[in-house]
């Protein structure tokens, strides 16, 4: 457990070192979470630390944006000036990206596989 | 007796009150969550509501609660970077529909960033509001760290993102049968891409293989969008 916290650290600070250095405007947990896919690519093996370490910090990833999100606390004023094109934005937006993502996924599946019939309801 | 000011201050302002209060109010949230199965009453939007409230009445200021509470909030990077750990998982055993995903990928990720972005712009939201509303579909640590990288506000996006996520899992499923989408992997992973986390456990209510395909598409277009939204942001001259 201990061993595979040490671990998300070590690709944590691997990524936060990279845009650094780079300036590359990814955060760096995101490169380090994308330094940690590609080595268990390659290892194809998830160590049993790693796996404790990372199912335990999910596991409870709710209450980590707790203290976050209460920063909204700041903006209440911007919310209530802004709240309609951010609420048709979100809608609106949220629908879409859903409809479009189905439809390219399901029809390069089809192309992909002609044969294969979906008609089935 | 009265207390020692410097004593009681270090109570009102350390960690270990707020860290309690969180805790609870987390847990009470929860807790209401797991009896009423509502999708509104979202544990981390009502303990959010619910935080709000209380600096709001105890006068606390933001920037004292969110010291106090840091030990959390540091936890959030290694969270990120464990979220590798499910996505190999997952990418793994769904292999043979690469060409798809791919393509469902980068023009969900758009459709996602520049929808929002071009909703707000168009209706009239402000800079702030547009560069924290643009990562809204990618999973909260993620929304976050790209929010402060190109200049919006992290917490104005958590919420946005959660808010993004309860839409998607109570709109997500009429728009898809609406649209006559029969597959299981488009299903569950368009729900992921644009619903994250909340739209997975929406698609896992449905089966297995839409919440596998479901939380690829969050994995995936957390990484997309974090390399995406930096140059559209550059391109749309939106300057935080």
């Amino acid at each position: 457990m201990v061993g595979g916290l040490a671990l998300l650290l070590v690709f944590q600070l691997a990524g936060d070192l990279i845009a650094t250095l780079t300036g590359i405007p990814i955060p760096g947990p995101v490169i380090g979470m994308l330094l940690l896919f590609l080595v268990l690519l390659v290892r194809t093996r998830v160590p049993e630390g790693l796996e404790r370490a990372s199912s335990g910090l999910l596991s409870m990833l709710s209450l980590l944006f707790v203290p976050a999100g209460t920063g909204i606390v700041a903006y209440l004023a911007l919310i209530r000036q802004e709240w309609l094109p951010i609420a048709a934005a979100l809608v609106g937006s949220t629908l879409l990206t859903i409809g479009v993502t189905a439809v390219t996924m399901q029809t390069l599946a089809a192309v992909g596989h002609p044969r294969e019939p979906h008609d089935a309801t | 007796m009265r207390p020692n000011p410097t004593a009681w201050s270090a109570l009102l302002y350390g960690p270990l009150l707020w860290l309690t209060v969180t805790l609870l109010v987390y847990q009470a949230a929860q807790a209401l969550h797991t009896r009423t199965r509502s999708a509104w009453l979202n544990p981390v939007l009502v303990s959010i509501v619910v935080m709000t409230a209380i600096l709001l009445v105890t006068q606390t200021p933001y920037d004292g609660y969110a010291e106090a509470t840091s030990l959390i909030h540091f936890l959030l990077g290694p969270a990120t970077v464990a979220l590798a750990v499910p996505l190999y998982h997952r990418l793994n055993r769904l292999k043979s529909l690469l060409g798809p995903i791919a393509g469902a990928l980068v023009v969900g990720a758009l459709a996602a960033s520049l929808s929002a972005i071009g909703l707000g712009k168009l209706l009239g939201a402000s800079d702030t509001a547009l560069l924290s509303l643009a990562p809204k579909s990618v999973t909260t640590p993620i929304a976050m760290g790209i929010a402060e990288k190109i200049g919006g506000q992290p917490s104005l996006t958590a919420v946005l993102v959660i808010l993004t996520g309860i839409i998607g899992a109570v709109g997500g499923i009429p728009v898809l049968d609406l649209l006559h989408i029969k597959d299981a992997s488009a299903r569950g992973f368009a729900m992921g891409l644009a619903a994250h986390g909340i739209g997975t456990a929406r698609a896992f209510q449905i089966d297995e293989e839409t919440g596998a395909f479901s939380g690829l598409g969050m994995g995936l277009n957390g990484i997309v969008t974090a390399i995406i939204i930096p140059v559209l942001v550059e391109l749309l001259h939106l300057v935080g």
